[in-house]
């Protein structure tokens, strides 16, 4: 077998693949989304593989392919987790048949999530076991023994993945020949039966079924080549997942003479394991991203012992309890418990001395590319609603990033499709102010309709702007209900986002292309204006699915350096020379939103594109 | 064997691409490789970094302050803002061209790269700082990524030789780019040798 660079999220999908998976389901999340697409890419052809319309719905059309003997995946982020929690609670209960993995990625820091959220706790939560994967190499194992472990107790493990799991790239040894070498799962069919019928009373016996599974997973968990205890000495170490790495590296750099358990089974506890390690301890350290998950499960474990080891972490105040963790917390971490003065223990490799102190660096926080569309829809908004009273809701996606200055266009961002009703809300409390609601395609559709039907049924009189570029962009443009294409290479029906708005009974719903300002401003007023609720489509695709128009260009005699284009929009393909102003013509996109705004006139297309002519306008 | 390559930039430079080269070209050696990428909302023009650490033992995915042996930086703010990963006898590479960002266009902070090319070459002496735009011309901008690459493997930064990084490139960038990659690299090399110290 060759050996090749895989990122990890690719490793849980050709893991998948070699387990013999039949169907994957899923909706895009940082840094969950290449799990899918790799599955999707390295189809044999008998993989069924779709982007579904939400978490929720990706979970409850797994379990009714497990429920027919498949073997399923299902794919998310950590807080998609929070969306399917309904029919994840429950299907515990019913249970499955065929196979099911719920692969789910964490985002300490967190890098690009609202929540620091430990998925671990849904394990505990819901009475389902969890693989925790150190390296890329051990998740395309665990999502294989997932499996298998799955259908050995009927209901569904956890696979709990992160950040740099997901989006770390390893040196993995796989099949060429995935067709030939994988596994064959013939789905057995459903098969009629009572207990695929959530009732109370067979809630109650499934319920004494997992408490009676939970001991049963512990012991299995005991025997497992994902847990392992290493090195010697009265002080131990306890870690897992990803942060196993850093302490495998301190250890060896700090030379230390202790005792490493790892556990890549956070829950059910593996608790024979833990007493093995901690017998010989006095003290013990517990290093973990996110939550103390295995240093509760330690504390719980030592509270039976007559005797007690010390045992330090996030709750004795040793470990960071939010955020990342690094090498060096890890390491000062490590030298604290050994006593071993960090510096002293660093100083034969440390790096090269600073000689003059840092200059001040440029901020450099992520912002909508050049010529997004997002960036002309809320130009277009603020200047229709200048001079007006208005709070604007944003919600999750490329357009969250429309609250940097110099648009400050977002109020408030909560989860996905929240933006349209806490614009409800807003407006119950203060109906005498203009309350705007901004939506991305894919996140209309994820949970946003629901706030749609509410806003028209109890007459809300908020406006909603769907930014519609044709694409789920910041996750890496992965296709959508709107968008008609799929995921087994074919198309299906459009659903027309204009249709249903209506549908639902919005009496306005106008429809602008953002890159033409002035009419987009009328659009926007017009729909402002109405009393009760309303829309504005914006439709444009991203800038990453089209050819680019002509490059913009400023006639360096006619701009008078006013920086009005810089002061407006913040384009990153603008900036200051001279006392004039720049276009990076590498980055430019052509979208000629500039030149809508140029009070002198002095920015014009290359190939003058004919309606980014009208300037000074608004 | 361990050698430690950090890569900073700008989201949208083709940080990823070039980290997924050299760990291809690690592997290609009979070396491990390990990376970690910025991918995901940072992408969008914000900072990136790109770890690549080749060796045969265990480690952690993300390069540890004073380890690494050579930090490639497509920008200079960036390169500046990562230093402190650099090994005592760590190289540095810098493109030297300044990407502005949207807030340094706003209160105009970021007009002279004068006090960060001091900074680094304080740090690192012998640290080689190129305008990589300038030596592309306009026409191959997109080839930036690999033209540094070229550059890093001509002054013998790497402990892979021309002949492999070609055949990485070669294996890996899609037919219709790889003329102008493969001329690209080439220019680097010749660049990079130059400069060998």
């Amino acid at each position: 077998m060759p050996k090749q660079l895989v990122m990890g999220n690719e490793a849980v999908a050709l893991g998948a693949i070699m387990a013999g998976v039949n169907l994957v389901s899923g909706y895009p999340g940082t840094p969950s989304t290449e799990i899918l697409e790799t599955v999707a890419r390295k189809n044999p052809g008998d993989i069924y593989v779709e982007w579904s319309v939400n978490e929720k719905v990706a979970m409850e059309v797994a379990a009714g392919a497990s429920y027919a003997g498949g073997r399923v995946m299902v794919t998310m982020k950590q807080v998609g987790l929070n969306v399917a929690s309904d029919p994840l609670m429950s299907l515990t209960y019913v249970g499955t048949n065929g196979g099911m993995v719920i692969a789910v990625a964490d985002d300490p820091g967190p890098i690009s999530s609202q929540t620091e959220q430990d998925t671990r706790h849904y394990g505990k939560f819901a009475n389902l076991p969890v693989f925790d994967p150190s390296t890329p190499e051990e998740a395309y194992h665990m999502v294989q023994e997932g499996f298998r472990l799955s259908e050995e107790v009927k209901i569904p493990v956890i696979l709990r993945l992160s950040t740099r799991i997901c989006h770390a790239c390893a040196t993995l040894e796989y099949p060429e020949n995935l067709q030939q070498a994988r596994q064959k799962h013939i789905p057995s069919g459903f098969v009629k039966d009572p207990n695929w019928v959530i009732f109370p009373s067979l809630a109650y016996r499934k319920h004494l079924y997992l408490e009676e599974v939970q001991t049963k997973l512990a012991q299995a968990f005991d025997r497992s080549g994902f847990n392992s205890i290493s090195g010697s000495g009265y002080s131990g170490v306890a870690t897992g997942g990803n942060t196993y790495n850093m302490v495998v590296e301190a250890v060896e750099d700090l030379k230390l003479d202790i005792r490493i358990l790892k556990i890549g089974t956070p829950y059910p506890f593996p608790e024979e394991t833990a007493v093995k390690f901690v017998s010989p301890l006095d003290r013990i350290l517990v290093i973990e991203e996110l939550d103390g998950v295995i240093e509760e499960a330690l504390l719980q474990t030592c509270s039976q012992f007559p005797y007690r080891p010390v045992i330090l972490g996030k709750k004795s105040g040793h470990l960071p309890l939010a955020g990342e963790f690094t090498y060096e917390i890890v390491k000062n971490a490590l030298s604290e418990f050994m006593k071993i003065d960090s510096i002293q223990a660093s100083h034969k490799e440390s790096g090269k001395q600073e000689r003059m102190a840092q200059p001040k660096l440029p901020m450099r926080p992520p912002v909508l590319c050049a010529g997004c569309p997002h960036r002309a829809a809320f130009y277009a908004v603020k200047k229709a609603l200048k001079g007006k009273e208005a709070v604007f809701t944003g919600d999750i996606g490329c357009y969250t990033l429309g609250n940097a200055k110099p648009l400050d266009m977002v109020d408030t961002c909560l989860c996905m499709g929240a933006g349209i009703t806490i614009a409800q809300g807003l407006y119950r409390l203060q109906p005498e102010k203009k309350n705007i609601a901004f939506i991305g395609d894919s996140t209309f559709f994820h949970t946003g309709l629901p706030g749609i039907v509410n806003a028209v049924y109890n007459n809300a009189d908020i406006t909603v702007i769907v930014l519609d570029n044709s694409t789920t962009a910041m996750t890496g443009h992965q296709p959508h209900p709107g968008t008609g294409a799929t995921m087994m290479q074919n198309t299906s029906g459009k659903v027309d986002i204009e249709g249903v708005l209506k549908a639902c009974g919005l009496k306005v719903v106008d429809v602008a292309d953002p890159l033409d300002l002035r009419a987009s401003v009328e659009k926007v007023q017009h729909a402002v204006d109405y009393k009760g609720p309303s829309a504005v489509l914006f439709r444009s695709p991203c800038i990453a699915l089209v050819k680019r128009h002509p490059v913009m260009e400023i006639n360096q005699h006619d701009c008078t350096g006013c920086y009005r284009c810089i002061k407006e929009i913040g384009c990153p393909a603008i900036s200051p020379a001279n006392e004039k102003v720049l276009i990076d013509d590498t980055l430019c996109m052509g979208c000629g939103l500039c030149s809508q705004i140029c009070a002198c006139q002095a920015i014009k297309g290359k190939e003058q594109k004919g309606k980014g002519e009208v300037s000074n306008a608004v | 064997m361990q050698f430690d390559i950090l890569i900073t930039g700008v989201g949208g430079q083709g940080t990823v691409l070039a980290s997924r080269l050299l760990a291809i070209a690690a592997i290609h050696c009979g070396w491990t490789a390990r990376t970690a990428e910025t991918i995901g909302m940072a992408q969008r023009g914000g900072s990136v970094t790109s770890h690549v650490r080749i060796g045969d033992k265990h480690k952690a995915s993300i390069i540890p302050d004073g380890k690494a042996n050579l930090l490639i930086g497509y920008e200079p703010a960036e390169a500046a803002r990562s230093i402190q990963k650099l090994a005592t006898d760590g190289k540095c590479l810098v493109n030297m061209h300044p990407i502005q960002s949207v807030l340094s266009a706003l209160d105009r902070s970021y007009t002279d790269t004068g006090q960060i090319r001091d900074y680094i070459s304080a740090y690192v002496p012998d640290a080689l700082l190129i305008d990589a735009r300038k030596l592309c011309g306009a026409t191959n901008v997109k080839a930036l990524n690999i033209i540094l690459l070229g550059v890093a493997t001509g002054a013998g930064y790497l402990p892979f030789t021309k002949e492999i990084m070609m055949e990485v490139i070669q294996n890996t960038i899609p037919k219709n780019y790889l003329e102008m990659n493969l001329e690209a690299f080439c220019r680097g090399f010749d660049i990079g040798s130059k400069n060998q110290q």
